[in-house]
Protein backbone atom coordinates (compact mmCIF):
# COMPACT_ATOMS: atom_id res chain seq x y z
CA UNK A 1 0.00 0.00 0.00
CA UNK A 2 2.66 2.50 1.02
CA UNK A 3 5.30 1.72 -1.57
CA UNK A 4 3.34 0.52 -4.59
CA UNK A 5 0.08 2.47 -4.29
CA UNK A 6 1.59 5.50 -2.55
CA UNK A 7 -1.02 5.32 0.21
CA UNK A 8 1.13 6.48 3.09
CA UNK A 9 -1.74 7.01 5.53
CA UNK A 10 -1.35 3.57 7.11
CA UNK A 11 1.91 3.79 9.09
CA UNK A 12 4.52 1.18 9.78
CA UNK A 13 4.95 1.34 13.53
CA UNK A 14 5.88 -1.97 15.08
CA UNK A 15 5.34 -4.49 12.25
CA UNK A 16 4.15 -6.82 15.04
CA UNK A 17 0.42 -6.21 15.19
CA UNK A 18 0.75 -4.42 18.51
CA UNK A 19 0.58 -0.68 17.84
CA UNK A 20 -2.34 -0.38 15.40
CA UNK A 21 -0.73 2.45 13.37
CA UNK A 22 -1.27 0.38 10.21
CA UNK A 23 -5.00 -0.27 10.83
CA UNK A 24 -7.21 -0.47 7.72
CA UNK A 25 -10.73 -1.77 7.13
CA UNK A 26 -11.30 -4.91 5.07
CA UNK A 27 -14.97 -5.20 4.14
CA UNK A 28 -15.61 -2.80 7.02
CA UNK A 29 -13.70 -4.81 9.65
CA UNK A 30 -10.54 -3.38 11.22
CA UNK A 31 -7.31 -5.32 10.88
CA UNK A 32 -3.61 -4.53 11.19
CA UNK A 33 -2.30 -4.35 7.65
CA UNK A 34 1.27 -5.21 8.72
CA UNK A 35 0.12 -8.79 9.37
CA UNK A 36 -1.45 -9.46 6.01
CA UNK A 37 -0.61 -9.66 2.32
CA UNK A 38 -2.95 -7.84 -0.08
CA UNK A 39 -3.02 -11.08 -2.04
CA UNK A 40 -4.90 -12.73 0.83
CA UNK A 41 -7.85 -10.35 0.32
CA UNK A 42 -8.70 -10.70 -3.35
CA UNK A 43 -12.20 -9.42 -4.12
CA UNK A 44 -12.54 -7.61 -0.79
CA UNK A 45 -12.84 -3.86 -0.23
CA UNK A 46 -9.89 -2.30 1.60
CA UNK A 47 -10.38 1.18 3.08
CA UNK A 48 -7.43 3.28 4.22
CA UNK A 49 -7.59 6.72 5.83
CA UNK A 50 -7.20 8.20 2.33
CA UNK A 51 -10.56 6.80 1.23
CA UNK A 52 -12.47 7.41 4.41
CA UNK A 53 -13.97 10.80 3.58
CA UNK A 54 -14.90 9.78 0.04
CA UNK A 55 -14.00 12.77 -2.12
CA UNK A 56 -10.41 13.82 -1.26
CA UNK A 57 -11.33 17.46 -2.00
CA UNK A 58 -14.56 17.24 0.00
CA UNK A 59 -15.39 17.34 3.71
CA UNK A 60 -13.63 15.27 6.30
CA UNK A 61 -15.25 12.11 7.62
CA UNK A 62 -17.10 12.94 10.90
CA UNK A 63 -14.54 10.96 12.94
CA UNK A 64 -11.67 12.85 11.27
CA UNK A 65 -13.44 16.12 12.06
CA UNK A 66 -13.97 15.02 15.67
CA UNK A 67 -10.24 14.28 16.04
CA UNK A 68 -9.45 17.80 14.75
CA UNK A 69 -12.07 19.42 16.97
CA UNK A 70 -10.83 17.63 20.09
CA UNK A 71 -7.12 17.95 19.38
CA UNK A 72 -6.86 14.15 19.58
CA UNK A 73 -3.20 13.93 18.51
CA UNK A 74 0.18 15.48 18.97
CA UNK A 75 2.74 14.15 16.45
CA UNK A 76 -0.03 12.49 14.41
CA UNK A 77 1.84 9.28 13.61
CA UNK A 78 -0.74 7.00 15.24
CA UNK A 79 -3.70 9.07 14.06
CA UNK A 80 -4.66 7.36 10.78
CA UNK A 81 -4.75 4.03 12.63
CA UNK A 82 -6.65 5.54 15.57
CA UNK A 83 -9.27 7.01 13.24
CA UNK A 84 -9.73 3.79 11.23
CA UNK A 85 -10.07 1.85 14.46
CA UNK A 86 -12.52 4.42 15.86
CA UNK A 87 -14.69 4.22 12.73
CA UNK A 88 -14.90 0.44 13.14
CA UNK A 89 -15.52 0.76 16.90
CA UNK A 90 -18.52 3.02 16.22
CA UNK A 91 -19.89 0.61 13.61
CA UNK A 92 -19.49 -2.27 16.08
CA UNK A 93 -21.47 -0.33 18.71
CA UNK A 94 -18.70 -0.20 21.31
CA UNK A 95 -18.90 3.48 22.27
CA UNK A 96 -21.27 3.04 25.22
CA UNK A 97 -19.07 4.81 27.77
CA UNK A 98 -15.46 5.91 28.23
CA UNK A 99 -14.34 2.57 29.66
CA UNK A 100 -15.84 0.68 26.75
CA UNK A 101 -14.15 3.03 24.28
CA UNK A 102 -10.79 2.58 26.03
CA UNK A 103 -11.11 -1.19 26.01
CA UNK A 104 -12.11 -1.38 22.35
CA UNK A 105 -9.34 1.05 21.33
CA UNK A 106 -6.77 -1.13 23.08
CA UNK A 107 -5.24 -2.18 19.76
CA UNK A 108 -4.04 1.38 19.05
CA UNK A 109 -1.13 2.85 20.96
CA UNK A 110 -0.26 6.55 21.10
CA UNK A 111 3.26 7.34 22.22
CA UNK A 112 2.27 11.00 22.66
CA UNK A 113 -0.43 9.76 25.05
CA UNK A 114 -3.25 11.75 23.48
CA UNK A 115 -5.61 9.16 24.93
CA UNK A 116 -7.97 11.50 26.87
CA UNK A 117 -8.62 13.57 23.75
CA UNK A 118 -8.97 10.47 21.56
CA UNK A 119 -11.68 9.20 23.91
CA UNK A 120 -13.33 12.64 23.85
CA UNK A 121 -13.27 12.72 20.04
CA UNK A 122 -14.83 9.26 19.75
CA UNK A 123 -17.45 10.16 22.35
CA UNK A 124 -18.38 13.23 20.31
CA UNK A 125 -18.46 11.27 17.06
CA UNK A 126 -20.80 8.80 18.75
CA UNK A 127 -23.16 11.72 19.39
CA UNK A 128 -22.94 11.55 23.18
CA UNK B 1 9.17 -17.68 -1.47
CA UNK B 2 6.28 -19.30 -3.28
CA UNK B 3 2.74 -18.16 -2.44
CA UNK B 4 0.29 -20.99 -3.03
CA UNK B 5 -3.37 -20.00 -3.23
CA UNK B 6 -5.68 -23.00 -3.48
CA UNK B 7 -9.30 -22.08 -4.26
CA UNK B 8 -10.88 -25.14 -2.69
CA UNK B 9 -10.31 -27.40 0.31
CA UNK B 10 -9.54 -30.40 -1.91
CA UNK B 11 -6.96 -28.35 -3.76
CA UNK B 12 -5.44 -27.20 -0.46
CA UNK B 13 -4.99 -30.80 0.68
CA UNK B 14 -3.43 -31.74 -2.67
CA UNK B 15 -1.04 -28.78 -2.48
CA UNK B 16 -0.08 -29.65 1.12
CA UNK B 17 0.62 -33.24 0.04
CA UNK B 18 2.90 -31.99 -2.75
CA UNK B 19 4.59 -29.35 -0.55
CA UNK B 20 4.60 -30.72 2.99
CA UNK B 21 7.00 -27.96 4.08
CA UNK B 22 4.63 -25.18 2.92
CA UNK B 23 3.49 -23.13 5.93
CA UNK B 24 -0.29 -22.64 6.06
CA UNK B 25 -1.42 -19.06 6.64
CA UNK B 26 -4.94 -18.33 7.95
CA UNK B 27 -5.32 -15.06 9.90
CA UNK B 28 -1.57 -14.61 9.66
CA UNK B 29 -1.26 -13.10 13.14
CA UNK B 30 1.47 -15.58 14.09
CA UNK B 31 2.96 -16.38 10.68
CA UNK B 32 3.40 -12.75 9.57
CA UNK B 33 5.25 -11.73 12.73
CA UNK B 34 7.84 -14.42 12.01
CA UNK B 35 8.09 -13.29 8.38
CA UNK B 36 8.34 -9.57 9.18
CA UNK B 37 11.20 -10.23 11.59
CA UNK B 38 12.90 -12.81 9.40
CA UNK B 39 12.69 -15.40 12.14
CA UNK B 40 11.55 -17.98 9.68
CA UNK B 41 11.41 -17.77 5.91
CA UNK B 42 9.63 -20.84 4.55
CA UNK B 43 10.10 -21.78 0.89
CA UNK B 44 6.33 -21.68 0.43
CA UNK B 45 3.24 -20.22 2.10
CA UNK B 46 -0.10 -21.96 1.72
CA UNK B 47 -2.82 -19.30 1.85
CA UNK B 48 -6.09 -20.67 3.25
CA UNK B 49 -8.03 -17.42 2.87
CA UNK B 50 -9.88 -18.36 -0.30
CA UNK B 51 -11.41 -21.46 1.26
CA UNK B 52 -14.83 -20.31 2.31
CA UNK B 53 -15.88 -23.28 4.44
CA UNK B 54 -13.01 -22.72 6.88
CA UNK B 55 -14.82 -19.52 7.92
CA UNK B 56 -18.13 -21.24 8.67
CA UNK B 57 -19.51 -23.44 11.44
CA UNK B 58 -22.25 -26.02 11.73
CA UNK B 59 -24.21 -27.42 14.67
CA UNK B 60 -24.57 -31.21 14.64
CA UNK B 61 -27.66 -33.08 15.88
CA UNK B 62 -25.93 -33.81 19.18
CA UNK B 63 -25.29 -30.06 19.62
CA UNK B 64 -21.58 -30.29 18.87
CA UNK B 65 -20.25 -27.19 17.14
CA UNK B 66 -18.05 -27.93 14.14
CA UNK B 67 -16.04 -24.73 14.09
CA UNK B 68 -14.19 -24.00 10.83
CA UNK B 69 -10.45 -23.65 11.46
CA UNK B 70 -10.27 -20.02 10.25
CA UNK B 71 -13.34 -18.56 12.02
CA UNK B 72 -11.91 -15.44 13.68
CA UNK B 73 -12.21 -14.88 17.43
CA UNK B 74 -14.52 -11.89 16.94
CA UNK B 75 -17.11 -14.17 15.26
CA UNK B 76 -16.90 -16.67 18.12
CA UNK B 77 -17.47 -13.85 20.63
CA UNK B 78 -20.44 -12.44 18.69
CA UNK B 79 -22.14 -15.60 17.44
CA UNK B 80 -21.29 -18.46 19.79
CA UNK B 81 -21.06 -17.15 23.38
CA UNK B 82 -23.99 -19.29 24.55
CA UNK B 83 -22.83 -22.56 23.05
CA UNK B 84 -19.12 -22.01 23.67
CA UNK B 85 -18.94 -19.68 26.69
CA UNK B 86 -15.46 -20.77 27.81
CA UNK B 87 -13.93 -20.36 24.37
CA UNK B 88 -15.71 -17.03 23.88
CA UNK B 89 -14.30 -15.76 27.20
CA UNK B 90 -10.81 -16.86 26.18
CA UNK B 91 -11.26 -15.28 22.75
CA UNK B 92 -12.19 -11.94 24.35
CA UNK B 93 -8.75 -11.76 25.95
CA UNK B 94 -6.81 -12.34 22.71
CA UNK B 95 -4.70 -9.39 21.55
CA UNK B 96 -6.86 -6.50 20.41
CA UNK B 97 -9.99 -6.02 18.28
CA UNK B 98 -7.81 -5.97 15.14
CA UNK B 99 -6.08 -9.24 16.08
CA UNK B 100 -9.41 -10.88 17.02
CA UNK B 101 -10.80 -10.00 13.57
CA UNK B 102 -8.09 -12.17 11.98
CA UNK B 103 -6.75 -14.67 14.53
CA UNK B 104 -8.39 -18.09 14.60
CA UNK B 105 -8.59 -21.24 16.70
CA UNK B 106 -7.08 -23.22 13.82
CA UNK B 107 -4.09 -20.88 13.91
CA UNK B 108 -3.82 -21.16 17.70
CA UNK B 109 -3.77 -24.96 17.36
CA UNK B 110 -1.36 -24.85 14.41
CA UNK B 111 1.09 -22.79 16.47
CA UNK B 112 0.44 -24.87 19.63
CA UNK B 113 2.05 -22.25 21.88
CA UNK B 114 1.60 -23.22 25.54
CA UNK B 115 0.28 -19.65 26.05
CA UNK B 116 -2.46 -19.83 23.39
CA UNK B 117 -5.75 -18.71 24.91
CA UNK B 118 -7.96 -21.14 23.01
CA UNK B 119 -6.26 -24.19 24.49
CA UNK B 120 -7.53 -24.21 28.11
CA UNK B 121 -11.21 -23.85 27.09
CA UNK B 122 -10.81 -26.53 24.40
CA UNK B 123 -9.35 -28.90 27.00
CA UNK B 124 -12.12 -28.10 29.47
CA UNK B 125 -14.82 -28.64 26.82
CA UNK B 126 -13.42 -31.94 25.58
CA UNK B 127 -12.92 -30.75 21.99
CA UNK B 128 -11.73 -32.83 19.04
CA UNK B 129 -9.52 -31.63 16.20
CA UNK B 130 -10.60 -32.62 12.69
CA UNK B 131 -7.38 -33.08 10.72
CA UNK B 132 -7.45 -33.90 7.01
CA UNK B 133 -5.05 -34.87 4.25
CA UNK B 134 -5.36 -36.49 0.84
CA UNK B 135 -5.13 -39.76 2.79
CA UNK B 136 -8.37 -39.04 4.65
CA UNK B 137 -9.73 -37.43 7.81
CA UNK B 138 -8.92 -38.19 11.43
CA UNK B 139 -10.41 -36.90 14.65
CA UNK B 140 -7.75 -36.13 17.25
CA UNK B 141 -8.96 -35.79 20.86
CA UNK B 142 -7.65 -32.50 22.25
CA UNK B 143 -5.93 -34.42 25.07
CA UNK B 144 -3.68 -36.06 22.43
CA UNK B 145 -3.11 -32.96 20.29
CA UNK B 146 -0.36 -31.06 22.14
CA UNK B 147 2.97 -32.90 21.98
CA UNK B 148 5.52 -30.34 23.19
CA UNK B 149 6.39 -26.64 23.12
CA UNK B 150 4.88 -25.45 19.81
CA UNK B 151 4.54 -29.05 18.61
CA UNK B 152 1.26 -30.70 17.77
CA UNK B 153 0.00 -34.05 16.48
CA UNK B 154 -0.48 -32.96 12.85
CA UNK B 155 1.38 -34.90 10.15
CA UNK B 156 3.31 -32.82 7.58
CA UNK B 157 0.63 -33.37 4.93
CA UNK B 158 -2.29 -32.58 7.24
CA UNK B 159 -4.37 -29.44 7.68
CA UNK B 160 -6.92 -28.62 10.35
CA UNK B 161 -10.37 -28.51 8.79
CA UNK B 162 -12.39 -27.81 11.94
CA UNK B 163 -12.59 -28.13 15.69
CA UNK B 164 -15.51 -30.09 17.15
CA UNK B 165 -16.62 -28.60 20.47
CA UNK B 166 -19.60 -29.90 22.46
CA UNK B 167 -22.08 -27.11 23.27
CA UNK B 168 -21.92 -26.20 26.95
CA UNK B 169 -24.35 -28.04 29.21
CA UNK B 170 -23.26 -26.03 32.25
CA UNK B 171 -21.34 -22.91 33.23
CA UNK B 172 -17.78 -22.39 31.96
CA UNK B 173 -15.11 -19.92 32.98
CA UNK B 174 -11.73 -18.69 31.78
CA UNK B 175 -9.18 -16.63 33.69
CA UNK B 176 -5.86 -15.23 32.54
CA UNK B 177 -3.09 -13.36 34.31
CA UNK B 178 -1.17 -10.72 32.38
CA UNK B 179 0.54 -7.43 32.95
CA UNK B 180 -2.43 -5.48 31.65
CA UNK B 181 -5.94 -5.99 30.39
CA UNK B 182 -5.38 -6.06 26.64
CA UNK B 183 -2.73 -7.12 24.16
CA UNK B 184 -0.99 -9.43 26.55
CA UNK B 185 0.34 -12.94 26.31
CA UNK B 186 -0.75 -15.03 29.27
CA UNK B 187 1.57 -15.37 32.26
CA UNK B 188 -0.70 -18.28 33.02
CA UNK B 189 -4.34 -19.09 32.38
CA UNK B 190 -7.02 -21.49 33.49
CA UNK B 191 -10.36 -22.77 32.21
CA UNK B 192 -13.01 -24.83 33.94
CA UNK B 193 -16.22 -26.33 32.59
CA UNK B 194 -19.03 -27.98 34.55
CA UNK B 195 -20.77 -30.81 32.74
CA UNK B 196 -23.84 -31.37 34.95
CA UNK B 197 -25.40 -34.05 32.72
CA UNK B 198 -22.26 -36.17 32.88
CA UNK B 199 -21.65 -35.02 36.47
CA UNK B 200 -18.18 -34.09 35.36
CA UNK B 201 -15.81 -31.16 35.79
CA UNK B 202 -13.01 -30.56 33.27
CA UNK B 203 -10.11 -28.15 33.34
CA UNK B 204 -7.41 -26.65 31.16
CA UNK B 205 -4.14 -25.00 32.23
CA UNK B 206 -2.30 -22.56 29.94
CA UNK B 207 1.21 -21.18 29.94
CA UNK B 208 2.37 -23.18 32.95
CA UNK B 209 3.84 -26.33 31.38
CA UNK B 210 5.51 -27.27 28.06
CA UNK B 211 2.01 -27.84 26.65
CA UNK B 212 -1.50 -26.83 27.62
CA UNK B 213 -2.75 -29.60 29.89
CA UNK B 214 -5.59 -30.73 32.13
CA UNK B 215 -5.39 -30.92 35.90
CA UNK B 216 -6.48 -34.55 36.14
CA UNK B 217 -6.00 -35.01 39.86
CA UNK B 218 -7.98 -31.85 40.60
CA UNK B 219 -10.75 -33.07 38.30
CA UNK B 220 -10.88 -36.47 40.01
CA UNK B 221 -10.95 -34.78 43.42
CA UNK B 222 -13.85 -32.45 42.64
CA UNK B 223 -15.78 -35.16 40.81
CA UNK B 224 -15.58 -37.45 43.87
CA UNK B 225 -16.29 -34.60 46.25
CA UNK B 226 -19.45 -33.50 44.38
CA UNK B 227 -20.65 -37.13 44.18
CA UNK B 228 -19.90 -38.05 47.80
CA UNK B 229 -21.58 -34.98 49.24
CA UNK B 230 -24.60 -35.25 46.92
CA UNK B 231 -24.03 -31.68 45.74
CA UNK B 232 -25.04 -32.33 42.11
CA UNK B 233 -28.48 -33.35 43.39
CA UNK B 234 -28.88 -30.87 46.23
CA UNK B 235 -27.25 -27.98 44.32
CA UNK B 236 -26.01 -26.85 47.71
CA UNK B 237 -23.23 -24.44 48.49
CA UNK B 238 -19.71 -25.54 47.62
CA UNK B 239 -17.52 -25.33 50.74
CA UNK B 240 -14.63 -22.87 50.41
CA UNK B 241 -12.26 -25.55 51.72
CA UNK B 242 -13.20 -27.77 48.76
CA UNK B 243 -12.58 -24.97 46.28
CA UNK B 244 -9.24 -24.24 47.96
CA UNK B 245 -8.16 -27.86 47.77
CA UNK B 246 -9.18 -27.91 44.09
CA UNK B 247 -7.00 -24.83 43.54
CA UNK B 248 -4.01 -26.48 45.23
CA UNK B 249 -4.37 -29.57 43.08
CA UNK B 250 -4.58 -27.46 39.91
CA UNK B 251 -1.37 -25.68 40.91
CA UNK B 252 0.26 -29.07 41.50
CA UNK B 253 -0.68 -30.21 38.00
CA UNK B 254 1.35 -27.40 36.44
CA UNK B 255 5.04 -27.63 35.57
CA UNK B 256 5.87 -23.96 35.15
CA UNK B 257 9.24 -22.34 34.50
CA UNK B 258 10.79 -19.03 35.52
CA UNK B 259 10.85 -16.67 32.54
CA UNK B 260 10.57 -12.98 31.68
CA UNK B 261 6.84 -13.04 32.21
CA UNK B 262 6.82 -14.55 35.68
CA UNK B 263 8.38 -17.01 38.08
CA UNK B 264 7.32 -20.61 38.45
CA UNK B 265 6.28 -19.95 42.05
CA UNK B 266 4.12 -16.99 41.01
CA UNK B 267 2.46 -19.05 38.27
CA UNK B 268 1.61 -21.83 40.73
CA UNK B 269 0.17 -19.35 43.18
CA UNK B 270 -1.86 -17.56 40.51
CA UNK B 271 -3.22 -20.85 39.18
CA UNK B 272 -4.43 -21.88 42.63
CA UNK B 273 -6.24 -18.56 43.02
CA UNK B 274 -7.77 -18.63 39.51
CA UNK B 275 -8.89 -22.24 39.91
CA UNK B 276 -10.49 -21.61 43.29
CA UNK B 277 -12.34 -18.52 42.06
CA UNK B 278 -13.50 -19.88 38.72
CA UNK B 279 -14.75 -23.09 40.32
CA UNK B 280 -16.82 -21.09 42.81
CA UNK B 281 -18.15 -18.81 40.05
CA UNK B 282 -19.22 -21.71 37.87
CA UNK B 283 -20.72 -23.61 40.79
CA UNK B 284 -22.68 -20.57 41.94
CA UNK B 285 -23.90 -20.01 38.36
CA UNK B 286 -24.94 -23.63 38.21
CA UNK B 287 -26.90 -23.31 41.45
CA UNK B 288 -28.58 -20.11 40.24
CA UNK B 289 -29.65 -21.60 36.88
CA UNK B 290 -30.81 -24.79 38.66
CA UNK B 291 -33.02 -22.72 40.95
CA UNK B 292 -34.33 -20.68 38.04
CA UNK B 293 -35.25 -23.86 36.15
CA UNK B 294 -36.87 -25.52 39.19
C1 LIG C 1 -0.36 -8.36 18.68
C2 LIG C 1 -0.70 -9.81 18.88
C3 LIG C 1 -1.33 -10.20 20.05
C4 LIG C 1 -1.64 -11.54 20.25
N1 LIG C 1 -2.28 -11.87 21.42
C5 LIG C 1 -2.60 -13.17 21.64
C6 LIG C 1 -3.30 -13.54 22.83
O1 LIG C 1 -3.63 -12.70 23.67
N2 LIG C 1 -3.62 -14.85 22.99
C7 LIG C 1 -3.30 -15.80 22.07
O2 LIG C 1 -3.61 -16.97 22.27
N3 LIG C 1 -2.63 -15.48 20.94
C8 LIG C 1 -2.29 -14.19 20.70
N4 LIG C 1 -1.61 -13.85 19.56
C9 LIG C 1 -1.20 -14.92 18.64
C10 LIG C 1 -2.19 -15.22 17.51
O3 LIG C 1 -3.06 -14.14 17.28
C11 LIG C 1 -3.02 -16.46 17.81
O4 LIG C 1 -2.18 -17.57 18.03
C12 LIG C 1 -4.02 -16.79 16.70
O5 LIG C 1 -4.91 -17.77 17.17
C13 LIG C 1 -3.36 -17.28 15.43
O6 LIG C 1 -4.37 -17.48 14.46
P1 LIG C 1 -4.14 -17.10 12.92
O7 LIG C 1 -5.33 -17.55 12.17
O8 LIG C 1 -3.75 -15.69 12.79
O9 LIG C 1 -2.87 -18.05 12.62
P2 LIG C 1 -1.74 -17.97 11.51
O10 LIG C 1 -0.70 -16.97 11.88
O11 LIG C 1 -2.33 -17.90 10.15
O12 LIG C 1 -1.13 -19.44 11.72
C14 LIG C 1 -0.57 -19.83 12.98
C15 LIG C 1 0.01 -21.23 12.86
O13 LIG C 1 -0.99 -22.19 12.59
C16 LIG C 1 -0.78 -22.82 11.33
N5 LIG C 1 -2.12 -22.98 10.72
C17 LIG C 1 -3.04 -22.01 10.50
N6 LIG C 1 -4.18 -22.56 10.00
C18 LIG C 1 -3.96 -23.90 9.93
C19 LIG C 1 -4.76 -25.02 9.49
N7 LIG C 1 -6.03 -24.86 9.05
N8 LIG C 1 -4.21 -26.25 9.55
C20 LIG C 1 -2.94 -26.43 9.99
N9 LIG C 1 -2.15 -25.43 10.43
C21 LIG C 1 -2.65 -24.17 10.40
C22 LIG C 1 0.17 -21.91 10.59
O14 LIG C 1 0.95 -22.59 9.65
C23 LIG C 1 1.02 -21.38 11.73
O15 LIG C 1 1.98 -22.31 12.12
C24 LIG C 1 -1.29 -12.52 19.30
C25 LIG C 1 -0.67 -12.12 18.13
C26 LIG C 1 -0.37 -10.77 17.89
C27 LIG C 1 0.29 -10.37 16.62
S1 LIG D 1 2.63 -1.60 12.36
FE1 LIG D 1 0.95 -2.90 12.27
S2 LIG D 1 0.31 -2.97 14.31
FE2 LIG D 1 2.13 -1.82 14.47
S1 LIG E 1 -0.14 11.49 18.35
FE1 LIG E 1 1.93 10.90 18.46
S2 LIG E 1 1.77 8.76 18.66
FE2 LIG E 1 -0.27 9.39 18.87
Amino acid sequence: MRETLGLTGPKKGCDLGQCGACTVLVDGRRITSCLTFALMHGGREVTTIEGLGGDPEGDLHPVQQAFVDHDAFQCGFCTPGQIMSAVALLAEGHAGDDDEIREWMSGNLCRCAAYPNIVAAITAAAGR
Amino acid sequence: MEFLRPATWEEALAVKAQHPSAVPIAGGTDVMVDLNFDRHRPDALLDLNRIHELHTWQIADDDTVRLGASVPYSKIIDALPDRLPGLALGARTVGSPQIRNRGSVGGNLGGASPAGDAHPPLLASGATVEAASVRGTRLIPIDDFYLGVKRNALEPDELIRAIHIPSATGPQQFAKVGTRNAMVIAVCSFAVALHPRARDVRTGIGSAAPTPRRASEAEAFIRAELDDTGLWTSAGELPLSTAKRFGELVARAAAPIDDVRGSAAYRRHALAVMARRTLLWTWNDHRATGRAAA
